[in-house]
């Protein structure tokens, strides 16, 4: 009878064969794994965010001393990298400083070595510094001096370029002179994006007229025209205006598009060994600092 | 895997927590200083030049 053979349930119960796990047992397996992952890789990705925002800034500030010390020591030698040939085996060689950029506004503090780039400057020369596109002008000749430099990590010299407003000061400091920009657009301390500053130049046929250029821009990563000598007006040269051009990531973290700045030179001091060797700032430039933080 | 890793590591408690600290740390350095390093010129993030002719 049914009732003689059955075993009680709760003999067998208690051990459960262990090979033998119920489908129960399978889909938690393997939730489980997939939790894992999952939980390992946000840690993966907030590591790297660390790593960005930290690690690389490390490394690039180490690049950074050397070049600023190596520049500054080429100087107290009397030599000025600059007045190498433009192009050639005897030419600026990439990544070596040539300058070192000043801006006011972004604190007493603020100084990097500005390096040679190439045609477009490339990692290795970035993670040392703001670089100089090769091919542009050089600092306070006519033309446009363009730099580009990185907005987050790697030293970010250009994470609050966006702080700048129209009129701000920024100082590029070479052997022989100490040359002063100003950010495009009404000098009245204006937002400086889409705000013009008319700039005279001669284009195609000879003509001079005053080509309007913004003090700042968002432009996409393949509007190269930003740096011209005239900004986005290919085949026009300015008559009298020394332009500077400073270009960085945007927004913040991505590389969607680049912000760009647009300065004039609006004045130069000479430079001089005694400055160099001090460390200090000619007095027409320490106001220059007392006005930013007024 | 986590689970499986921790039965396997021989010890009582303390030398257990050790070791799971060491190889978190040792993971850690090698993602930030080798993995990470090596990864980032790939990646489409901090692009900061504009393309010229």
């Amino acid at each position: 009878m049914s009732g003689d053979t059955i075993v009680a349930p709760s003999a067998a119960a208690p051990l459960p064969n262990p090979r033998h796990s119920t489908v129960g047992d399978k889909v938690r397996f393997a939730l489980r794994g997939i939790g894992q992952t999952l939980i390992t890789l946000g840690l993966v990705v907030l590591l790297f965010a660390v790593y960005e925002v930290w690690i690389t800034n490390i490394f690039a500030h180490r690049e950074q001393v050397k070049v600023y010390n190596a520049l500054h020591q080429e100087w107290l030698n009397g030599f000025d990298p600059l007045s190498l040939p433009e192009t050639g085996p005897h030419s600026i060689p990439p990544g070596s400083g040539i300058a070192v950029l000043y801006i006011p506004r972004l604190g007493a503090d603020y100084h990097f070595a500005i390096v040679q780039g190439s045609v477009v400057p490339d990692d290795s020369q970035l993670e040392k510094g703001p670089a100089h596109y090769a091919d542009t002008q050089l600092p306070g000749q006519i033309g446009n001096f363009g730099v580009a430099g990185h907005r987050v990590g790697k030293g970010e010299p250009f994470l609050n370029l966006d702080h700048l407003r129209s009129g701000d000061t920024v100082v590029v400091e070479t052997k022989s002179m100490w040359w002063v920009y100003k950010v495009l657009g009404r000098p009245d301390g204006a937002d400086p994006e889409g705000n013009m500053t008319s700039i005279a130049s001669k284009c195609g046929d000879g003509s001079v007229s005053g080509i309007p250029v913004p003090g700042r821009e968002i432009v996409d990563p393949s509007d190269g025209d930003v740096l011209l000598p005239v900004p986005s007006h290919p085949g026009c040269t300015p008559t009298t205006a020394a332009l500077m051009t400073m270009t960085t990531c945007h927004p913040k973290f991505t590389a969607s598009q680049r912000m760009i700045v647009h300065a004039q030179l609006a004045t130069q001091y000479k430079n001089n060994r005694h400055w160099i060797s001090s460390g200090k700032f000619p007095p027409q430039i320490a106001a220059l600092y007392q006005e930013a933080s007024a | 895997m986590y689970v499986w890793i921790w039965r396997h590591l021989p010890g009582p408690l303390a030398v257990r927590m050790l070791q799971v600290l060491v190889a978190i740390s040792l993971v850690s350095l090698l993602l930030l200083f080798v993995i990470f390093p090596w990864i980032e010129p790939h990646l489409p993030i901090n692009k900061v030049t504009v393309s010229t002719k």
